[in-house]
């Protein structure tokens, strides 16, 4: 890390920059600059070696930019970066008009072209960051303030903050902005903002690493959708039975490995949540295999439906209420459905760690042995964490059954348990709000990319990292006890 | 009976392979105690760098099996161990000292990212090789049944065997392994004594990387079809085959790889297809029920 007063001492740097783009010479030399391209003769060889190249060369300047930053000149990485960002703008204007020149873009997709771009813009936006406030040299220290400033802040301002947040949940669906399918985007985030609510139980307050978290969604969505389909059961009616049903899978499983350490229930949980999706997806005359099941009912509103027509003896929301059907009063009310679900889960938490149950969850997390020394057991009180954690895991599982449709085992691959995991964590472990935050970032943004679907899972994947990078505590960080008996030193 | 020892020995080929890349997971385990879950992925692009030396090489027109094999494992290897370096170096050391789960989550946000930078630069579509050491020796012909040994077979094991031994060298008797016991035991300690614990660690994730490597080849030329999506099932299996020999044990790696070998290969021979996956992660339930440490761990004390 570089002082204040760093000496700056360019053979060093240039010495790293080089390394720096040599590495990535050899990381690009195959994967990057050769494709094997699938053909009826089986596979062929293209090349893309200019890619390979500008990567290697691009890295290294910027590791010498950041490395330059880090020292606190400022002057050459703003004009190098800057003088980067111009050489691409006039690529870019000259490929658009098509060009010879424009043919010289470093990478064919325009979208990775300009993902590249966002870098020399960061650091040239950095430069000025340091330019106009030198205190702030020192990448250390300035995260730091901010974490304190950031987090001291959330705490004081945390009930009116999480007021104004339900405010606007509530009035979201009325704005003038609101479609369908930003009401429905706004359904999506909230059914993992529940999720992660719900994980926040097992992992945030009692500390137990849950890598297989899908699987009680998973349990849920797949009780809804067969009692619907069999039994004929109502949402209402099923959501509770679903619920119970993932909280009972949740004691069963975790009845033998609560007693181990961590990591080797991160891994049990991993392999269950693998289990469940293999056998739904085998188990083909219960669960409907591969294809699930279809024909999901949607719920009701105290038995109105949300059709375009009603079958006999029952009525529409439309009928009832004498207005003309619209489809988007589904979504609607969906809508405000997983908005209370999320909030009894908020609320049921926020009650719970007044309980003696939480602060036990709390305590463990800590530091197991002294609880075993002060007469709390511990696998029955992690028990319950992880049963109650199923639970919300399942009525979000009915809810998305109901939502959807359809159920198959597609949806519940490992990927979403991660990206679960990521909300709770990314949040700040432990907090509610930062987990409406994650889940925004997480979930909300990158529907409005689409268009981007290929290089969505990238920068899901970079953003996971970056984050991690630059906050290891989470957006939010904040992991102290509820209470405290002396204000020492709490251990994380 | 027949099946029985055709079993035997694709179960051991199989288990080889886990075996090399369960090293991976349990040396970097034991050093900084996390969960690499990206490992899984850098033997997918162990595989994928063999497969596209393989392809460069043709097209150079190197076509003697030998040479051609010899110098796609030193690509492959020393590529990957790039990728693992960087991997260490971008996504874990700038987390070291923070909590537990920072460099986990990092871990699995490396996988996410690697798994779409092949897709995006290779295709989702599997990519079929040619096979190139086909035939092999007839041990016994019973009721029609042929029992045979590939010699890629015989090739995969020798050449984990060979690993092994030279990897056990390495551990216990150079100066790299003395440094890797020691900040396993104790890092700042290890630190305090001059060890350059940074390196020592950068270098454990590139040696887990190179085996990886030439696990993700060996898997490349047994299956002869590699897509960007095969590191996850096999990373899974892996460290359960790390877990199930106790995590942090060297042989234990390479014995919990081989019974998952042998599990998944028996469990399709005899009973179905379908559930082999789950039968390897119902064996490491029971594993850890009844003996928590796995099979070769040694019972982690817990100090008050």
């Amino acid at each position: 890390m570089a002082s204040a007063i760093a000496v700056v001492d360019y053979r060093e740097f240039t010495k790293r920059a080089l390394v720096a783009g040599f590495v990535t010479l050899v990381m690009a030399s195959l994967l990057v600059g050769i494709e094997a391209v699938s053909t009826v003769n089986g596979l062929e060889v293209a090349t893309r070696y200019r890619a390979v190249f500008c990567a290697s060369i691009g890295v290294a300047i910027v590791y010498f930019l950041m490395e330059m930053l880090k020292a606190g000149r400022t002057l050459v990485p703003l004009i190098v970066s800057l003088a980067m960002i111009v050489l691409f703008a006039v690529l870019e204007w000259a490929r658009a008009e098509g060009l010879p020149l424009g043919d010289q873009l470093p990478f064919d997709s325009w979208v990775v072209n300009w993902g590249v771009m966002l870098v020399p813009l960061s650091l040239a936006l950095r430069a000025l960051f340091i330019t106009v406030r030198p205190e702030a040299k020192s990448s250390r220290t300035k995260t730091d303030a901010r974490t304190h400033g950031f987090t001291g802040f959330y705490l004081r301002y945390n009930k009116l903050f999480g007021l104004i947040l339900i405010v606007f949940a509530i009035g979201f669906p009325f704005m003038p902005f609101a479609d369908r399918r930003l009401v429905d985007v706004g359904t999506l985030v909230l059914t993992y903002i529940m999720l992660g609510w719900g994980l926040n139980i097992v992992v945030g307050l009692a500390g137990l690493l849950d890598l297989g978290y899908v699987a009680f969604y998973a349990v849920g969505a797949y009780s809804y959708a067969m009692f619907a389909t069999h039994f004929d059961l109502s949402f209402w009616v099923a959501l509770p039975i679903a619920g119970a049903l993932a909280a009972s899978f949740g004691i069963m499983l975790g009845f033998p490995v609560l007693r181990l350490r961590g990591d080797y229930l991160a891994i049990v949980t991993l392999g269950f949540g693998e289990m469940i999706r293999i056998i739904l997806t085998n188990w083909w005359w219960f669960t409907g295999g591969p294809n699930g099941i279809n024909d999901v009912p949607r719920p009701s509103l105290f038995g109105l439906l949300f059709e375009r027509s009603a079958p006999p003896g029952r009525e529409t929301f439309a009928q009832f209420f004498d207005i003309p059907y619209s489809p988007s009063q589904r979504v609607f009310f969906l809508y405000f459905v997983i908005l209370v679900f999320a909030l009894f889960t908020n609320l049921f938490t926020l009650r719970l760690r007044r309980l003696p149950i939480s602060r036990a969850w709390e305590a463990l997390r800590e530091d197991e042995t002294a609880c075993r020394a002060l007469g709390i057991n511990p696998r029955n009180t992690k028990l319950t964490a992880f049963a109650i954690g199923a639970m919300f895991a399942g009525m979000a599982g009915s809810f998305f059954a109901a939502r959807q449709g359809f159920v198959s085992p597609e949806s519940f691959v490992f990927i979403e348990s991660a990206v679960i995991l990521a909300i709770v964590v990314l949040g700040g472990l432990g907090t509610q709000i930062g987990v409406v935050l994650a889940a925004i970032v997480l979930i909300g943004l990158p529907e409005f990319f689409r268009d981007l679907q290929d290089y969505r899972m990238l920068v899901f994947g970079i953003g996971m990292v970056l984050i991690m990078i630059w906050r290891p505590g989470g957006l939010l960080s904040h992991r102290d006890p509820t209470i405290f008996l002396h204000r020492g030193k709490a251990k994380s | 009976m027949a099946l029985f020892i055709q079993q035997l020995i694709n179960g051991v080929t199989l288990g080889s392979i886990y075996g090399l890349i369960a090293i991976g997971y349990t040396m970097v385990y034991g050093i900084i105690g996390m969960i690499n879950f990206a490992h899984g992925d850098i033997y997918m692009i162990g595989a994928f760098n063999a497969l596209l030396a393989f392809l460069v090489l043709g097209v150079l027109g190197v076509t003697w099996v030998p040479l051609s094999l010899l110098l796609v494992l030193v690509l492959a290897v020393v590529i990957t161990a790039v990728y693992g370096w960087t991997v260490e170096r971008v996504a874990y050391r700038p987390l070291r000292g923070s909590t537990r789960l920072a460099p986990l989550i990092s871990a699995i946000g490396m996988s996410i990212l690697l798994e779409n930078y092949v897709q995006l630069l290779q295709g989702a579509r599997n990519k079929p090789m040619t096979n190139m050491l086909s035939g092999g020796f007839r041990l016994m012909s019973r009721d029609g049944f042929n029992v045979e040994v590939r010699y890629l077979q015989v090739g995969i094991v020798a050449l984990t065997i060979i690993l092994m031994v030279g990897f056990t060298l390495l551990i216990t008797r150079t100066a790299l392994g003395r440094a890797q016991r020691a900040t396993e035991q104790d890092r700042r300690m290890a630190a305090l004594l001059g060890v350059n614990v940074d390196r020592t660690i950068s270098l454990t994730f590139v040696i887990g990387a190179a085996l990886a490597a030439v696990a993700g080849m060996m898997v490349l030329l047994y299956y002869g079809q590699i897509d960007f999506f095969i590191g996850f099932l096999v990373g899974i299996k892996a460290f359960t085959a790390a877990v199930l020999g106790g995590i942090g044990s060297l042989p234990g790696a390479m014995l919990g790889g081989l019974l998952i070998g042998l599990i998944e290969v028996m469990w399709s021979g005899y009973f179905s297809v379908d559930y082999k996956d789950v039968a390897a992660f119902g064996i490491l339930v029971m594993v850890l029920i009844f003996r928590p440490t796995g099979l070769l761990g040694r019972p982690d004390l817990e100090k008050v």
